[in-house]
């Protein structure tokens, strides 16, 4: 029965293409939300069964490919990780699905954004349910590719389509690392399926490999190429440049593909693979570095931003970076934690924007909001919950999960520990400080667009509001609800052979007996940052620009984006262009077809044209070549003679 | 019953018998000299009927196709050239199966797409479109090596035909140059056949293959196969024909020129050159991989800078190919087999992309990406299966084009790990040229757009395009329908190899 979990999507997917093509949006909107809410109260279920009463389930399975001895399978694997990530997927995906009814209400092809919500819901549940990394990678370009037709959505606007494009190429690059590392791995321990592949880990742990006289270790070789395609998949640093344009696409898709659950597939992927990547320390180490560097990174930009979606966007990419280094740091358990807490404040507090987006008749510049909380209360106080989870104030859910991973940082006593605890407080203070600055540039002070634009602010109908309303429960709840079993006393029963701590990697061991202050520390960060907050934008409102040129060049460093996106044009996308139109005009045209073909025929009519000089038509000429000939001949003869 | 009958041969002449049955039908004309339409709908239908009954026959045959069998089935030989030894044999393995297969599919979905683009000479059209099925599934199942290369030319023959007569305007310089390149590639083959008859005295296949060549030989006889099969494949540098040809040629042509006549290079390097020349096929791995990979870094950017979109997609044909000639060349199981599902997925997945881009030319009559644009509003539906077909081409996991890649590149880093990483940035490079074409022909704003009269797909192309998709999917999903059939002939290819 839970393998319908994974299907009952798909045939939402498939049924609602269909019926849209025929009928109108209604029952689309009944078929794919009455498989959505199934599949996630199925999924409910299963959690219980499976994850808390420890039953077993045998997914289903079927051949997929059988070369040689390379194998793959379709096969369906139910243990606790999957049971949290099919909760957390389901119940966020169904939530979004009931708030695009409200919030498409007004777009001519609904059914096509239903069938793609499901189709991605599936590729995501393809995903986390995987038994081998060959159908893992089918999820991982499923999910991709759903994320660029949602991205590209509204496909007249130009800047859609080239997000979307770019969000695939870029995750490409991601993807072109994780298939290389399959197959590297599939190299080394002949097999691609989990279970193999973890047993054999142990006794390939001092394999190495030689590259160039470099010794290079195999387990470190095929974790870090791994650790590139979630760097692509969870827009770390480096590969992060696609995340923030993806918010061209409609707000449900950010809150779903873009805040809950693609991006955080990177995340899930390193703990599936634990048993594996707690071989390799060193590219632990990396993922700690690169974790903590965006975390840091990502939250500076968001600063400085007035989209309202890009700013939460870049609290994604920060947010992500805090799962990545208690990844890094052997905490798996911690990172799942914050994966869940995050994936439901997050994506309230996107839908929350969405609302605000959609009352405002798509206005998304904070700088021409203002003063709206008397005409969204509802939504002002939904964001005010996601915020006060993000920011990690007590007993929300951000609190538990954050906190536990600074504490993590903390406790792991080692140089990268400590930076990456560095880097987290820091980012702290600064999420803080925008999530308020967001809140107050939105709802607080004048109204700074059109009169009559706030006229006609209103606040969401129900369908968009119900979905807050759950996530806002979960944005409250789910830390204190999850807390004693994902990170608690008995969290190696609770995760049971789901994830794997090698001996020596227990920072999360002593992560509860870290000193009051390291504790304490995470709430007095939020609070300096909500204070810093509340003095530039309600206090002293004239502060904000003073501050930005009395920084200028740091100012105009985060306001674009630290000019990634500048760096790679200029050194890859050009070039590609350029070298491009020259193998076709150059190589293919000049030199190829110059010396091919062209060449031959033209060469074969000069040569003709001087053959042709020798038929003069004189008699005398004729008579004096077939002289030559002759003695030609009797020379040859007489030749041969004489050497017989 | 069924068992004693020719059947093979009777596959092979049931579309010559058609193209004969057409020759009987006339043309009624009118007073005013036109053809008249009933006529020409006879025609087509007995063509389209004469091909549907191919493709169900060859579906009889692969049902009754044994996987398990190591010699040849549905063997036939009748004396044909006695004083040479040269005998009419034809027969069947797990290798050409596919093949033949692909090609009766292929054919009724040409014929379809045809019904209204081709205009003038309607008969002669469909009867050099049956012959060119004739050959073709001759060529596939030859077991001598004569017989093969009769048919292997003799292909060439209403396909110069189809590019010439029914081409575009530059018709002429795009024959000429398919003409000179095959015509290097032929010249040596022959060459090679001869100094193989001379030297063994049977024309025979399969007892050629028990002929132990020397070094020496090998090294010169693999050369004298190896240009008449790069130029068909087509490898790097020999591929500048593919693009005029395939811009020249009409839909269907297209559609067959990809689908399966670049099938015959690397179907003659499995069955010919590896067998045979199993040391010099080892000898020149090394500059085979070479060639594989810069073609497909190198068309890769190519395809990035047309603006034909029929260009754009004959050289992401050149691209895909170097995936074949990569896997076959990497002596083991995942990249026999990766080559040749490459090439089955190849041909449905480019013949698809051409069909695609016969639906648009026919409507807008034009081929330039930059006066395309915005098909998702105008032609919704289609914009879905194109979008399918791209994604079949970029290679995505759960279509057939992923399927290929992925065992060519297992093989290859089993062989040489650098030949695999190379080959990988195709995910990327494939990636950037196709939804570049996708986005300029679905997405954006055309710039004469009122100009077209645009529809979307009428319900001849919706059956023709629907088929494709699930075949795309189908073996994405269930590979192993095609692999099944290759397990036998891959392990004899490379117990030659032990």
């Amino acid at each position: 029965m839970y393998n319908l979990i994974i299907f009952l999507p798909l045939i939402g997917a498939i049924l609602s293409w269909i019926l849209g093509n025929r009928f109108s949006s209604i029952p689309t909107y009944i078929v794919s939300i009455s498989c959505l809410f199934l599949s996630m109260i199925i999924s409910w279920i299963a959690f219980y069964d499976i994850a808390i009463l420890k039953n077993d389930f045998e997914g289903a399975s079927l051949p997929w490919i059988n070369s040689g001895e390379f194998k793959a399978l379709w096969e369906f694997n139910f243990d606790t990780l999957s049971c949290v990530m099919f909760l957390v997927v389901n119940t966020v995906s169904a939530m979004v699905h009931l708030y695009s009814v409200g919030y498409m209400s007004h777009d001519k092809s609904k059914s096509r954004f239903m069938a793609y919500l499901s189709f991605f819901t599936f590729a995501m549940l393809m995903l986390v349910s995987s038994n081998n990394l060959l159908q893992l990678f089918f999820g991982w370009e499923g999910v991709g590719v759903a994320s660029y037709l949602l991205i590209g959505f509204w496909y007249n606007k130009k800047s859609a389509t080239s997000a979307a494009v770019k969000a695939f190429l870029v995750n490409r690059v991601g993807d072109l690392g994780f298939i290389l590392g399959l197959i590297f791995v599939y190299a080394y321990f002949d097999t691609i399926m989990f279970e193999r592949i973890f047993e054999l880990a142990p006794s390939m742990m001092d394999v190495s490999i030689v590259v160039f006289n470099n010794k290079l270790n195999v387990i470190e070789l095929s974790c870090f190429l791994l650790f590139i395609g979630a760097m692509g998949k969870s827009a770390q640093l480096f590969l992060h440049t696609w995340l923030p344009d993806a918010m061209e696409g409609p707000t449900p898709v950010s809150a779903l593909i873009h805040a809950a659950t693609m991006v955080t597939a990177g995340v899930f992927m390193v703990c599936k693979l634990s048993p594996l990547f707690e071989y390799a320390p060193n590219v632990l180490t990396f993922i700690t570095l690169i974790g903590a560097l965006t975390a840091l990174f990502a939250s500076t930009i968001a600063l400085t931003q007035f989209d309202i979606k890009r700013v939460i966007a870049y609290s994604t990419c920060s947010q992500l970076g805090y799962m990545f280094f208690a990844v890094g740091l052997s905490a798996y358990p911690a990172a799942m934690f914050h994966l869940t807490t995050h994936a439901f404040f997050k994506a309230l507090l996107f839908l929350g924007a969405g609302s605000v987006i959609h009352g405002l008749s798509n206005e998304q510049d904070m700088r021409k909001m203002g003063g709206c909380f008397k005409k969204l209360p509802v939504t002002y106080i939904l964001i005010w919950i996601g915020s006060l989870a993000l920011a990690g104030i007590p007993f929300f859910a951000g609190y538990y999960s954050k906190d536990m991973i600074l504490e993590v940082a903390f406790a792991s006593d080692s140089q990268i520990g400590y930076f990456a605890f560095i880097c987290g407080c820091l980012a702290a203070v600064l999420t803080a400080f925008y999530s308020w600055r967001l809140i107050y540039l939105t709802f607080h002070g004048d109204f700074k667009g059109n009169k009559s634009t706030y006229d006609k602010i209103h606040e969401s109908p129900l369908a968009m509001l119900l979905p807050l309303f759950v996530l806002a429960f979960g944005a409250v709840f789910s830390g204190w609800f999850f807390k004693e079993m994902f990170i608690g006393v008995n969290w190696d029963y609770f995760w049971s052979n789901s994830i794997f701590i090698l001996t020596g990697n227990e920072a999360i061991y002593k992560a509860h007996n870290v000193p009051k202050w390291v504790k304490l520390l995470p709430i007095v960060l939020a609070i300096i940052g909500i204070s810093i907050a509340t003095v530039f934008y309600v206090l002293i409102p004239d502060l904000p620009s003073r501050v930005s040129k009395a920084f200028r060049v740091l100012h105009t460093l985060f306001y674009n984006k630290w000019y990634f996106d500048e760096i790679y044009n200029y050194l890859f996308v050009k070039p590609i262009k350029i070298f491009s139109v020259f193998c076709w005009n150059i190589i293919d045209k000049k030199i190829i077809d110059g010396i091919g073909p062209n060449g031959i025929s033209s060469k074969v009519f000069s040569l003709s044209k001087i053959s042709s000089k020798i038929h003069t038509g004189y008699v005398y000429h004729y008579s004096f070549s077939m002289f030559i000939g002759l003695a030609l001949l009797t020379l040859i003869l007489l030749y041969n003679l004489q050497v017989n | 019953m069924i068992e004693s009958w020719p059947i093979l041969s009777i596959l092979i002449f049931l579309p010559i018998f058609g193209a004969f049955l057409i020759l009987l039908i006339p043309n009624k004309i009118n007073q005013e000299g036109e053809i008249l339409k009933n006529s020409t709908t006879n025609i087509k239908l007995v063509s389209l009927w004469t091909s549907i009954m191919t493709f169900l026959m060859t579906l009889l045959l692969s049902l009754k196709f044994n996987y398990t069998e190591k010699q040849y089935q549905f063997i036939e030989f009748y004396e044909w050239v006695p004083s040479l030894g040269i005998v009419y044999r034809v027969g069947l393995d797990g290798l050409s199966l596919p093949f033949i297969v692909l090609t009766a599919f292929l054919v009724p979905i040409c014929i379809l797409c045809s019904w209204n683009t081709i205009q003038h000479k309607i008969k002669e059209f469909m009867i050099s479109f049956l012959i060119l099925e004739a050959f073709i599934i001759g060529m596939f199942s030859a077991l001598d090596i004569v017989v093969f290369y009769i048919f292997f030319e003799a292909v060439l023959i209403p396909m110069f035909l189809i590019i010439g007569i029914w081409g575009g305007v530059e018709r002429i310089y795009a024959s000429f140059k398919f003409f000179l390149y095959t015509l290097l590639g032929s010249v040596l083959m022959l060459i090679a056949i001869i100094y193989i008859i001379g030297t063994t005295g049977t024309s025979d296949l399969i007892q050629v293959l028990d002929y132990d060549f020397s070094k020496t030989e090998q090294l010169l006889l693999f050369l004298g196969f190896f240009f008449s099969f790069a130029v068909k494949v087509p490898m790097w540098p020999f591929h500048t024909w593919l693009p005029d040809a395939h811009v020249q040629a009409p839909t269907a042509g297209s559609i067959i020129l990809a689908g399966i006549l670049l099938k015959m290079g690397g179907y003659g390097f499995l069955r010919f050159s590896l067998p045979l020349f199993p040391d010099a096929s080892l000898f020149y791995q090394p500059y085979i991989f070479f060639l594989s990979c810069v073609a497909i870094v190198y068309t890769s950017f190519v395809a990035f800078a047309q603006q034909d979109i029929k260009k754009l997609i004959a050289y992401s044909s050149v691209a895909h190919m170097g995936f074949v000639t990569i896997g076959i060349f990497c002596f083991n199981t995942q990249g026999l087999d990766g080559a040749v599902f490459q090439m089955v997925s190849h041909g449905i997945i480019s013949g698809a992309l051409f069909l695609a881009i016969g639906v648009i030319y026919e409507r807008t009559h034009t081929r330039d990406i930059n006066k395309l644009g915005d098909f998702a509003t105008t032609m919704p539906k289609y914009s879905v299966f194109l979008m399918f077909f791209t994604l079949g081409s970029v290679g995505l996991p759960g279509t057939s084009g992923f399927i290929g890649e992925v065992l060519v590149l297992i093989g290859s880093w089993k062989v040489n790990p650098l030949v695999a990483i190379i080959s990988g940035f195709s995910l990327i490079l494939g990636a950037i040229y196709m939804l570049r074409f996708y986005r300029k022909i679905s997405f954006g704003i055309s710039e004469n757009q009122d100009k077209y009269e645009i529809h979307d797909v009428n319900i001849r192309e919706f059956m023709i395009l629907i088929p494709l998709v699930i075949f795309i999917i189908l073996f994405g999903i269930f590979p192993n329908i095609v692999l099944n059939f290759l397990k036998v002939p891959h392990f004899l290819i490379l117990e030659t190899f032990k």
